[in-house]
């Protein structure tokens, strides 16, 4: 797989990173370089192995149905660049 | 149970300007699941609360937070999956969907997209007339909510809250087997039944609880046909998606609007393109969502946060062997117990609260008088006031007495409403309320005769004409019911009035 600047610049717009277009050529030699390295796994034998999504041989923790937490509209709020009112205020987004 | 017999409805047809066509549904059900917390973070569900008063660090995500998943809120998605007689998964898995939205802080929705936690099932959607339509279930998986943008406070902000954000949702995802807007909004009529009898979901669809996505293509007759022998979607046309409906009426208005939509389309040679819509209800019209067309690039990938969920089977039989009965094996086991019509059985148990207080009402008594009290006395009663079921100023125990006097004789059926509207009004022992105003019915033939001698003996041309002409008798028996204050025993005042006429 081979990634060109119109590639590199979806990607880099789905992640809401702005890169501007003098850096996009750099970017996606990186990119490239980087699933070359991850393409060599594709190497290796994997028939009849289960896919593995973790490497803990734990069970997956879990917690009563209880409410523990919330009560924290400051807190939350506290970073937030502009709030109102107990909500976030940000730019209008609208359909 | 009774195995009730259904044959499938026809689909609907719409007339387009050069043949006819068919509509093909599938629906994407998001139920929010009835837990107290969410489905990650120990915040609460509670509805209405201040703004981002129920946010916990996860919710918003900040950095560094892990996801720890609510047991309550699987065991519910189990218990949804079990009622609709679907294969639970033991082993399910969790992705990242991801997106940006000021509503979604962590930039990406939890949800599964690999390996739901429930697989196939079904819902029996009945249509009346002896029709049903046996949709299939294609899968129910675990997924957060997002929070809520408000667009209408401020000219140029939108105001952001997280209360919902989290909360855990099932997806309940069908195959394309409905067949047009009545059976659309029947089925989602059918699986809130379903889900509030199980009490995994409470099925508000007001507060957004139960909302639908409706996958709406057309095809021509017959294609449909193909499509089912051979699963293969390519006889069936491109779909949209209508995203986001809480309303019945809603859901049938946008899919007949989109179904003729495309129809004038593919008439005019066109070509349908697969898009998400959204219905303007004050218009009337289902528009294209343009800007969800480039975030759909979801880039799905396992959720490196959380191990894949692994259940026991006995922890899921602990849960199937305390299911409650369901809509479909109530109803039926409402006309086999109780004598119901099928009708009767069905408006009895379209509510599970209602079930319960019928159920309270009939039991050791006469079934049909029962159901016809709930239905029309309290029922008519109940709506008229725009009440629940849970507000009704009469208690079982109070209807069923009032049952019990009209079976055992104490008081007639037109006093029986009397006395309702008492009960209804001030509450009350409806036998002592009986007792207390003298409301009981005569049965004593002695004072019926003796009414209806002072009737005959007032009224000697009225008794000559009955004699010749034996229907004007109904005269007298109204007289002496008058006399009595309506208490009198209908049936023994007509045999007495006969009989002292001589008819």
């Amino acid at each position: 797989m081979s990634i060109d600047l119109d590639t590199a610049r979806r990607v880099a717009h789905l992640a809401r990173i702005r890169v501007d277009d003098d850096d996009l050529p750099a970017l996606a030699g990186e990119f490239n370089a980087i699933l070359g390295f991850i393409e060599q796994l594709g190497e290796v034998d994997v028939d009849g192995v289960e896919p593995m999504t973790g490497v803990t041989p734990m069970r997956l923790k879990r917690r009563e149905d209880a409410v523990t937490d919330g009560d924290r509209q400051s807190e939350i709020l506290s970073n937030a660049p502009d709030a109102r009112e107990g909500f976030f205020a940000v730019p209008k987004v609208v359909e | 149970m009774l195995d009730l017999a259904y044959d499938p409805p026809a689909p609907k047809v719409i007339q387009g300007a050069l043949h006819d066509w068919e509509l093909v549904i599938g629906m994407e059900v998001h139920a929010q699941v009835a837990s107290k917390a969410k489905l990650f973070s120990g915040a609460s569900t509670q509805f209405g609360a201040e703004p981002n008063s129920n946010v916990a660090f996860v919710d918003a995500g900040m950095p560094g937070m892990l996801p720890v998943i609510n047991e309550g809120c699987v065991a519910l998605a189990v218990k949804t999956g079990l009622g609709l007689k679907a294969q639970i998964n033991l082993v399910s898995a969790f992705d990242r969907k991801n997106y940006f939205y000021p509503d979604l802080p962590q930039g990406y929705q939890i949800s599964q997209l690999y390996h739901p936690i429930v697989g196939e099932g079904e819902v029996l959607v009945e249509m009346g007339g002896g029709l049903a339509r046996r949709v299939r279930i294609e899968r129910i998986h675990l997924e957060q909510d997002a929070g809520k943008s408000i667009h209408d406070m401020d000219p140029h902000m939108s105001f952001v809250d997280l209360n919902r954000t989290g909360v855990a949702l099932m997806e309940i995802v069908s195959r394309p087997d409905l067949r047009g807007p009545d059976e659309a909004a029947a089925y989602v009529s059918k699986l809130r039944q379903i889900l509030r009898y199980l009490g995994t979901c409470d099925g508000n669809m007001q507060n957004g609880n139960l909302r639908a996505d409706v996958n709406v293509s057309v095809c021509r007759p017959g294609d449909y046909e193909r499509y089912w022998e051979t699963q293969d979607f390519a006889h069936l046309g491109t779909r949209c998606e209508i995203k986001n409906m809480n309303s019945l009426r809603f859901i049938q208005a946008a899919i007949d609007y989109e179904a003729r939509r495309q129809i004038g389309i593919l008439e005019d040679g066109g070509s349908v393109v697969q898009e998400t819509r959204l219905y303007d209800p004050d218009r009337g019209e289902t528009r294209s969502m343009r800007s969800k067309e480039e975030a759909h690039d979801y880039r799905y990938f396992p959720c490196p946060d959380l191990l894949p969920l692994e259940i026991e089977q006995a922890w899921v039989d602990d849960i199937a062997a305390a299911m409650p009965e369901l809509p479909d094996a109530k109803k039926a086991r409402f006309i086999a117990e109780f004598g119901l019509s099928d009708y009767d059985a069905g408006v009895l148990t379209a509510d599970v609260e209602n079930a319960a207080y019928f159920e309270a009402v009939a039991q050791g008594r006469d079934g049909k008088m029962a159901a016809n009290w709930v239905i029309n006395e309290l029922f008519g009663r109940l709506k008229r006031e725009d009440h629940t079921i849970a507000e009704s100023p009469v208690s079982p125990a109070q209807l069923g007495g009032i049952v019990d006097l009209i079976q055992a004789g104490d008081i007639s059926g037109k006093i029986a409403k009397d006395l309702f509207e008492i009960v209804y009004a001030e509450g009350g022992d409806p036998a002592e309320i009986v007792e207390a105003r003298g409301m009981r019915q005569v049965t004593d033939t002695g004072a019926i005769e003796a009414a209806v001698d002072a009737v005959i003996a007032a009224n000697p041309a009225q008794v000559e004409k009955a004699r010749a002409n034996p229907k004007l008798a109904g005269w007298f028996v109204g007289q002496v019911m008058k006399a009595t204050g309506g208490k009198a025993n209908p049936k023994a005042v007509n045999e007495i009035v006969t009989a002292k006429l001589g008819l």
